[in-house]
């Protein structure tokens, strides 16, 4: 950014040091490659991706489909976003659009301070407050399942999406607004027709980065989405999502066996699929500086 | 007719927004109220009691924590700074700093469980650090990076740069501008940045679950290569796998204390930032 300097040996030091990043990411997507893919030389990518039942340590005939915690992570992670991106984009308007600088001032920490609220605390009170309550709502015996956990999760996303879409809206020129009112339009009219046009882009990069957010949420779902196998059925069935089947897991599994390669292959899948939404979420911000 | 629309979205917008602060208050009472009956002095101050949840307390869990952290600020914090400083002061508009800057974004979005199990791989299995306290400050210095990253780039960014112009006028060299100018006056922000950062690294628990944490050790670890209690941990293993009929009033009870240390964290970092804001004279 500042380039008025001479020749330095400190630059070297620095570069070097600022490529512990770089290593840190290719050394995880290396490790979880070799370990994970070693998976595949056993269990056809059939079997994993489409077989239905994860039954590692089954007495005789083992089977490794992922379908059913598959399930569990889409439906979680859908509903949580179903429930996350109206209420963050909601949160964003106000602050950027509406909310006195006051407000603001108060209101943006505070929805910043839900993300440092660590999620096993967030698992705890689904233990202990949301799951009764929401089984007492549906008649339920038993509440730990996919709808309390994606609710937990959606709490959890809700900063990320509300700041990074909050950033996007303040980040609209202020003659676009005076443009549009200028025009006879009402405020909502101006927000609508012509702020959140404007901000598409950083809008749909803040509820990608969220749903990566969601996607990889692990404390939640471990301790209220019930922790079951069997493919759900419902939003109100007891679940695994993939994140929660390699907490479980990993501990109790032999170093170096398929079941280890196995949930090495589970967490690859989860790496990319963050990988994947990131890189959409930059393209889109890219896309948008440029234009 | 319009108006009337329009206002109603608008109380809408705030409605929600308020339930969102709200929502930070609800957590806090009620885990106060559910941890209260535990909630003592024996409770912080004496180690854990595994016969007899109720007669011990949980300074392990605090000082594993403590220790934790320290280790973060010793490791993850000054290699964060110091690829902030590069981006802001070395870097030149290439593809290196392009592709640098694209591993911090995804650093930030990797899951935690999936940090976990490259911890578990790498430094507890093939490293042979074993489940131990510096496996832990490892996997979670990777975690706090990008967070300490994001934060220090802007502490930076916002000195002025006539100011690093004037000290290189002066015959400095880069380093020692750096070093005098520079850090001294993005210091306030990067201390904050890594204070809010390291709060929310001590409420990771996914990848202390599988690197290294213990529910029940005698005293304090005595090495890196110890195990260690945490505070999120605790937390988990009283929640989930305790028979104890009063564990989940000692599990809110250890939330308090974490959401205590994490909210405290975070908001003494806020503070001191809006306080040298006001202050600042460029």
């Amino acid at each position: 950014m500042f380039r008025l300097y001479r020749f330095e040996k400190s630059r070297y030091v620095f570069t070097a040091l600022a490529t512990v990043t770089v290593v840190c990411l290719a050394g995880i997507f290396f490790f979880l490659a070799s370990v994970g893919l070693g998976a595949f030389r056993q269990i056809s990518l059939r079997e994993f991706l489409f077989g239905l039942v994860w039954n590692p340590t089954a007495y005789g005939s083992v089977s490794w489909g992922i379908g059913a915690l598959l399930m569990g992570t889409v439906l979680v992670s859908v509903t949580a976003l179903v429930v996350a991106v109206p209420i963050g984009l909601a949160v964003a308007i106000y602050l950027s659009e509406l909310a006195s600088p006051r407000a603001r001032e108060f209101i943006k920490p505070a929805v910043e301070m839900i993300s440092s609220i660590p999620s096993v605390v967030l698992g705890l009170l689904g233990l202990l407050f949301f799951a009764p309550l929401i089984a007492r709502l549906f008649g339920l015996t038993n509440a730990l399942n996919a709808l309390t956990a994606a609710l937990l999760v959606a709490i959890a996303a809700l900063p990320t999406i509300a700041s990074i879409c909050d950033d996007a809206l303040s980040s609209v020129p202020a003659r676009y607004r005076e443009a549009s009112l200028a025009l006879g339009a009402s405020q909502w009219e101006t927000i609508r027709k012509a702020v959140l046009p404007a901000a598409k882009s950083g809008l749909l990069a803040g509820i990608l980065l969220g749903f990566a957010r969601i996607i990889g949420e692990t404390m939640i779902v471990l301790m209220v989405a019930g922790n079951s196998v069997a493919f759900p059925r419902s939003l109100l069935d007891p679940v695994r999502p993939l994140a929660a089947n390699i907490a479980i897991e990993i501990k109790e599994v032999v170093i170096g066996s398929l079941h280890w390669q196995a949930l090495f292959a589970i967490g690859l899948m989860l790496f990319m699929l963050t990988f994947i939404l990131n890189l959409l979420a930059d393209v889109l911000v890219r896309k948008k500086l440029k234009a | 007719m319009v108006r009337r629309r329009e206002s109603i979205y608008f109380f809408l917008f705030r409605f929600v927004a308020y339930v969102a602060v709200g929502f930070l208050v609800l957590v806090v009472l009620l885990l106060v109220k559910l941890g209260a009956d535990a909630l003592s002095l024996t409770f912080l101050t004496k180690p854990w009691s595994h016969r007899d949840i109720a007669s011990g307390g949980i300074i392990q869990a605090i000082a594993g924590s403590f220790y934790l952290g320290l280790g973060i600020v010793v490791v993850g914090v000054p290699l964060g700074v110091a690829t902030a400083i590069y981006l802001v002061e070395y870097s030149r508009e290439n593809v290196w700093k392009r592709i640098i800057e694209l591993a911090i974004q995804n650093l930030a979005s990797v899951p935690s469980v999936v940090y976990g199990l490259f911890g578990f791989a790498v430094f507890v299995n093939l490293l042979r650090f074993g489940s131990s306290l510096l496996s832990a400050v490892l996997v979670l210095s990777m975690m706090v990076m990008p967070w300490v990253i994001t934060a220090a780039v802007e502490a930076l960014k916002s000195v002025p740069r006539r100011w690093r112009e004037s000290s290189l006028a002066l015959g400095a060299s880069r380093w020692s501008t750096i070093r005098r100018i520079v850090l001294p006056a993005a210091m306030p922000g990067i201390i904050t940045g890594s204070i809010i950062g390291l709060a929310r690294a001590l409420g990771e628990t996914a990848p202390i679950i599988i690197v290294g944490a213990t529910f029940y050790m005698n005293g304090l670890p005595t090495s890196v290569f110890d195990k260690f209690m945490t505070l999120p941990y605790h937390t988990f293993i009283l929640a989930t796998q305790h028979a104890d009929p009063k564990a989940p009033s000692y599990a809110a009870a250890t939330a308090v204390v974490l959401i205590g240390l994490t909210f405290c964290m975070s908001v003494g970092a806020m503070v001191l930032r809006t306080l040298y804001r006001r202050r600042r004279e460029w």
